[in-house]
């Protein structure tokens, strides 16, 4: 890091380069679904719904072993300011998978063989990090279902801008044209750090990749803190 | 108030405790696996969850609504994933295969008890005595995860409301409860008083609040 120090640099916002936008989490927001969430980021704002553990059908897709966990990302037609087309794009068929691979470590799907555990994520608003906050709002919504889990899940994304690097990235920042330009990497963790999903495309060094998994590391503890303080207010707003 | 678990969460340490219902040992600690209440005794230390789907357990005493009658018996839901089956040969009288629908129609509600489960569901059997259909009376959906508390220690809780009410309650696993009073006020009293206790579960001393609360209504 040679042209620009961290102390100097300015991010589009005014934020510093560890501070995330402000992040708001809530359970129980659908009341049909076995479990549900709301994750925002700033102006990202995804809502989880999870239904099941329920048979799985068509029956050649039921495995005798364990249970699936079958994700669907889905972006609203007006999450983002020209409207997308509605229904699933190449794009989030990809998110979907690798949501659903950040969180199957931590379900206990062995558990419900023969069965599906339906996680529905839908970005309501758009601007970067959208798998994060759907991750972050899948999370919430399984717990608040009832469904084992080893751990939770805490997502991020780190964002290399030009040289330097940068916690949650925005839309500003993603479109970073200076320098190297910018390069996104969601990570998403255990509450013990251990690292369920990482993705990375663009260029970075191993050096710096570890740095980055660093911030992250500390970014993920923050939002963990924020996420079971949601699901322990969310009982305790019932106490009379 | 009971310390609220969630999935992950170190809940005791030490090798004194030992793992129960939703906990697993990790090392030296007891940690959750759901989001739920912490309950611990004689250092047992389990998870109460408060949400998700009911999962049918041989045993279980049931209420459910006919959906369909097949040749050789009933399909019934009973808000499983699968619908479950009562065969012929699992009722307590003989039942004519051409009778089927006079001893159970379709829309009819019944209380039965898991006999089985297998690969292919689960199957009901209503052969021992209180089981059978339900003539009159009200029917209550709770969460299935409530179900222990409305019941209380021994059904300590249930038998308040019994004798409060002056009803005769039939509380199924699955989350339906049978009420059956002498007029419908008493019937709508002891649902009110079963809501309380859903909106209290994690009110600790709880059998003591609902007396007060019958105290306060009686007023």
């Amino acid at each position: 890091m040679t042209a620009k120090k961290s102390e100097n640099f300015q991010r589009p916002d005014g934020r510093k380069v560890d501070e995330m936008r402000p992040i708001k989490a809530k359970v129980g927001v659908i009341p049909n679904a076995d479990g549900s969430a709301m994750f925002s980021f700033g102006d990202t704002v995804a809502i989880a719904a999870v239904y099941g553990p329920k048979k799985m059908h068509p029956q050649h897709l039921q495995d005798v072993e364990k249970g699936t966990l079958r994700y669907t990302y889905n972006m609203m037609s007006f999450s983002v300011t020209e409207r997308i087309r509605p229904g699933p794009s190449r794009r989030s068929q990809e998110i979907s998978k690798i949501s659903q691979w950040a969180l199957e470590p931590v379900v206990m799907i062995h558990k419900f063989p023969g069965t599906v555990i339906d996680v529905h994520v839908s970005i309501l608003q758009a601007n970067a990090s959208t798998r994060c906050a759907g991750i972050n709002a899948a999370a919430l919504a399984l717990a608040h279902a009832g469904v084992p889990m080893k751990d939770m899940v805490s997502s991020v994304s780190i964002g290399k801008l030009d040289k330097q690097l940068v916690v949650d990235v925005s839309k500003d920042e993603e479109d970073w044209e200076d320098g190297e330009g910018a390069t996104d990497i969601p990570f998403s963790m255990t509450s013990d750090g251990k690292i369920t999903h990482v993705q990375l495309d663009g260029k970075i060094d191993a050096k710096q990749l570890k740095e980055a998994a660093k911030l992250a590391r500390e970014a993920t503890k923050k939002i963990y803190e924020i996420q079971k303080k949601a699901l322990k207010e969310s009982l305790e707003g019932k106490d009379g | 108030m009971r310390q609220i678990t969630i999935p992950g969460e170190i809940i005791a340490s030490g090798d004194k405790y030992l793992p129960g219902e939703g906990t697993e040992k990790r090392g030296k600690d007891i940690v959750a696996l759901k989001y739920g209440l912490m309950e611990e005794s004689n250092n047992l230390v389990k998870v109460i969850p408060l949400s998700g789907v009911y999962l049918p357990r041989r045993g279980n005493v049931v209420i459910g609504k006919v959906e369909n009658i097949t040749f050789n018996g009933w399909v019934v839901d009973i808000g499983t994933a699968e619908s479950s089956f009562l065969p012929i040969s699992e009722t307590p009288r003989f039942v004519s295969k051409d009778g089927l629908e006079e001893v159970l129609d379709i829309g009819d509600m019944v209380i039965a008890k898991i006999n089985e489960i297998n690969k292919r569901g689960v199957d009901l059997t209503i052969r021992m005595r209180g089981y059978g259909r339900i003539e009159d009376g009200m029917i209550i959906k709770i969460n299935s995860n409530k179900v222990p508390r409305v019941i209380g220690k021994e059904g300590s809780m249930v038998s308040i409301i019994k004798d409060e009410t002056k009803c005769e309650i039939t509380v199924g696993q699955n989350g339906l409860i049978w009420i059956q009073g002498k007029s419908v006020e008493d019937e709508l009293f002891a649902k009110k008083a079963i809501q309380f206790i859903v909106d209290n579960s994690f009110v600790e001393g709880l059998t003591e609040e609902v007396k007060k609360w019958f105290e306060e209504e009686r007023k």
